[in-house]
Order: C-alpha cells, then structure tokens, then sequence
C-alpha cells in the first residue's frame, strides 16, 4: 500500500499532474498493461458487440492517452462490454482489457456520467442486493430493472417469470447469508482503501 | 474425491436443474463436495463496474473461509463459469500483486479472516470432470449410452477465457466437453460458436443486442443438426434457454433448441431418472430430443406448454426440417 502510494506520488512529481492514463491504471485491480497497447484493433475486431459501441477498445484506449477523459466517460463503449473476455484472451499484448472496462465503468458512475445508464443501473441494483443480503436475487433485480427500463416489454417479460416460477427456478424471497456483518465490514474497509488510492 | 464446492447464487434459483444433477451424479462419481461455509455472491458481472477492491474482496471472503474448512481437499470447485472465474482471478491477482494482496487482506482482517493466495486451487467443474476424474472412470459408470444423440458442446466464455491459471492449452478450441460427451456414447457434433458469448446481462441491458448473439448461437446448433445443446453454466442456459423463447418472438423465428446441462447428460447415461436430474425444467422442452435414446420424461416433471403461437413461416433461411417428436 504504501509502496503503491510512493509511485503514485513519484509518477506525479515528475510530470506535473496525473494523467488519466496513470489514473486508470493506478486504480485497476492487479496489472492493467494498458500503456502496452499497440493499436493493433484486435480488441475490436472480436467485440460480438462492438457493433453498438461508440468506439471500439483500442478507439477507446487512444483516448485515455490522449487524455480525453470526457470523451472516454460519455463513451457507451464499457457498458456494452459483456464480460466475455475474447479481446483480452487474444491480445498480443495480454491488456487486461475487460478489467479496464470496469474501471471505466466505476468512473463514470463515481463522477456522475450515467444518470439515465441501464446498464450502470442494472450493476447499481444488483450491488444493492448483494450488500444487503450478501446473495444476488434474481427475481427482485430482473422485476426491478425492467419494471424500470423495459415498462413496455414488461408485460411479456412476465410469460418468463411465471416460467421461471412454475419450474422451480426462481427464488421468491432472497436468502441472506449468515454472517452478513461481517462481509459489510469487509466491504467497507475495502471501500476506504479504494477511497485513499 | 473430497472437494470444497462453491454453488453461487444462481445454482439455487434459475440453475436449480444443474444443482440436482450434480447432487445426483455425485456419489456416482466418488465426489464429496463440501459447501463453503456461509458463502456470498461472487459479484458476477456487476459488483466491479461499481466499486473495484472491494469487489475483489467481496469474492476473497469466499476463498479465506474455504481456506479454512478441513475436509482434506484444497481444491474449490464452482460449477457457474462466472463464480470461477471471479474465484480465479481473485486468487491470481492477489499472488500476481503485493499491493492486491496488502490491500485485500487489509479488508478482510475488518472481518476476522485472511487469504494466502495460491494455497487453493480453484477449478471449474468441467476441469474436475476432465483432468481429476477422467474419461475412463466416467466411461465405465455409463449404462444408458446416448447413442445417435447429436449434441453441440457450448463452452461458453468464462471457462477457457481469461484462463488465469492456464488450465486450457487452447482457449479458441477446447476439446474437453466434446470429448467427455463421447465417452457418454452421444455424437459431439462440430459447432464453431463452441466458445462465443451467451451475451451475459446484456439480455437485460440492450435485449436487441442479445438476441443476436443468442440467434447466433442457436441457428449455429441447429444448421450443425444438433439435437440439443450442452452447457456448463447457468447464465448459458438461461440465456440459450429462457431467452431462446424472446429471442423467436423477436425474430418471428421458430427454433426449437433445447439446452441441458453437462450433469444432466452424464446423469442420463449413468442411467438415473430424468425427473431425478431436473430435467423438464427447461423452456425448450428437450423431451423429443431424448425420445431418441429412449427417454421418456413423465408428465409430472413436464411442465405444461402455456399458450403458444402455431410455428407458421420460417423466416430464417437454411433451416432444416425439425426432426419427428411432438412440438
């Protein structure tokens, strides 16, 4: 932590105020390799939704260079990622891309960027039932969100859920776990040291 | 074989099908599984877009309790691909990074516990299956071969990618699936979106954007002639499954591929019963599929087809003619 803090501090003396680029890279979980990128485009080329984004990755990843941070957290791109790894698996140079995505994501939710975001509401509510219960729950997230985001499709997404029901496979009242106190402590002293990076 | 096993949320709700197949198969496989104790959500795909550590250390609760549970197995097997994969990479980045691991168990000490990363080894159930139990061991329990069964083997992504451990030699083409499925006497037939993306929560996000994919991935199947599909994840089945059903509507489309889980294919050959292994449970029936291996689901474990559209025009170029069985 401290050794972490020190680089942090060294990097920002030597050139005057952070970049974004070191931003991102500093709060990503692990090693992000992001200043490895080559632009080659493989990231995009193997999206399965890169068709919807605004930019592709490697689009995107000029941006945190060039630090158009504006630019990078209006950008739909990290909402559309879904989390199937094949732009990082083929990455020549083992980016870490779907974590930065993440980070992405996290930024624009911490500053405020996604007001009107299904999919940062969908992460939001989600958390929520995971701090409270310490379980996810399907029925409550899937109810919720498309009461919400989808009130049209709701009515036919309603067919599902009777489904998912008449076969056993839903849950009605969300089960919390034991020690819920302990995981929010956890939580919450994680919360603080992400705070302080 | 004594292992610590991580069920994930989803195991006990819509994947409940996969949970007793896999309690069924156990003994019959010489598995003891021992659940973590008290465990929580591993986050899926949506605690991390909103805080980062601490989903880190939401997941590494899960690994410093099995870290101290003492059934002899230092193996932690889930069978969600997204509750492994979290569970992997939460170890790897903690034995990869100092600062992951000070700052990890700095939180986890608020509650008591510790994880020494790398002292686990965590694995998937299909890695279970495949590297620790075998394919002579499973050729040797069946007794009703799926014999002319046709199957499509869907890895789906989060097995074979990002692979923190380098479980699998080949992330693009894992054979792993097709070959335990042969051993079970069924045909693996050659389906290139093996490892293609079910589409996650996009179903949720942007339905029109998971549609695609999951049409992708069915009419892939079906062109492969495949009677049903092998799947090894519950976010995989719900999506190929539940949504397959959307997914016609919104096409206008009438596919009609059933999705089952790996443990409900092994379960069958062992010769259990379908109602055992929680088979009728899905919304694409798969009962005309395995009337060809002589399976008969009773109709207490069918669940009734509500209301439905008579199939009219196939919009969908190439479609073959649906095999006999009754819609």
């Amino acid at each position: 932590m401290e050794r972490m803090m020190l680089q942090l501090v060294m990097r920002e003396e030597m050139s005057g105020a952070q970049s974004f680029l070191d931003y991102v890279e500093t709060i990503t979980p692990g090693y992000s390799r992001l200043d490895m990128c080559i632009q080659c485009g493989t990231c995009g080329g193997s999206c399965p939704s890169g068709g919807d984004m605004d930019h592709t990755p490697r689009h995107l990843f000029a941006l945190i260079r060039a630090d158009m941070k504006d630019e990078v957290l209006a950008s739909n791109t990290p909402w559309y990622c879904i989390s199937c790894y094949l732009c990082m698996s083929r990455c020549p140079q083992e980016v870490h891309i779907t974590d930065l995505m993440y980070t992405l994501k996290s930024i624009a939710i911490e500053e405020g960027h996604v007001s009107e975001n299904t999919a940062a509401n969908l992460s939001e509510t989600f958390l929520s039932y995971v701090e409270s219960y310490g379980r996810s729950f399907e029925l409550g997230l899937a109810t919720r969100f498309y009461l919400r985001h989808h009130p049209k499709e709701s009515m036919g997404m309603a067919g599902m859920g009777f489904g998912m029901l008449t076969r056993g496979r839903m849950v009605i009242t969300p089960e919390k776990i034991k020690r819920i106190g302990q995981l929010r402590s956890i939580l919450n002293r994680a919360k603080e040291l992400e705070a302080a990076l | 074989m004594k292992l610590i096993f991580y069920p994930g949320c989803s195991m006990l709700g819509p994947a409940r099908p996969y949970m007793e197949s896999l309690t069924a198969i156990e003994p019959l496989l010489e598995m003891e599984l021992q659940e973590v104790e008290d465990w929580n959500c591993c986050g899926a795909t949506e605690y991390m877009a909103v805080h980062r550590l601490p989903a880190y250390a939401l997941v590494a609760r899960n690994l410093a309790i099995a870290q101290k549970q003492s059934n002899g197995s230092r193996t932690v097997m889930a069978a969600c691909s997204a509750c492994y994969l979290n569970l992997a990479k939460t170890d790897k980045y903690m034995a990869d990074s100092i600062e992951m691991n000070v700052s990890v168990n700095d939180a986890l000490a608020a509650g008591g516990l510790s994880y020494d990363p790398g002292s686990l080894r965590i694995r998937h159930l299909l890695d279970v299956l495949y590297t620790d139990i075998g394919l002579e061991k499973i050729r040797a329990r069946v007794t009703r071969p799926l014999n002319g069964l046709k199957i499509a083997p869907y890895y789906g992504c989060m097995i074979v990618r990002p692979d923190p451990h380098h479980r699998w030699p080949n992330p693009e083409n894992p054979t792993a699936l097709e070959e335990i499925l042969e051993a079970l006497g069924a045909e693996a037939v050659e389906y290139p979106m093996k490892t293609r993306c079910c589409s996650g929560h996009m179903t949720l996000i942007n339905p029109d954007t998971a549609y695609e994919l999951i049409r992708e991935l069915v009419h892939s199947a079906t062109i492969s002639q495949a009677d049903l599909l092998a799947t090894l994840c519950p976010m995989c089945q719900l999506n190929l499954d539940a949504y397959q059903v959307e997914m016609n509507k919104h096409f206008g489309s009438a596919y009609h591929m059933p999705v089952l889980y790996i443990t409900q294919l092994i379960g069958l050959a062992f010769g259990l019963a379908p109602e055992q292994l929680g088979i009728g449970k899905e919304f694409i029936p798969s009962a005309p599929a395995l009337a060809k291996i002589g399976v008969e689901i009773p109709p207490e474990a069918a669940t009734p087809r509500r209301g439905r559209k008579k199939d009219e025009g196939l919009p969908m170029p190439q479609m073959p003619t649906r095999k006999g069985g009754p819609r």
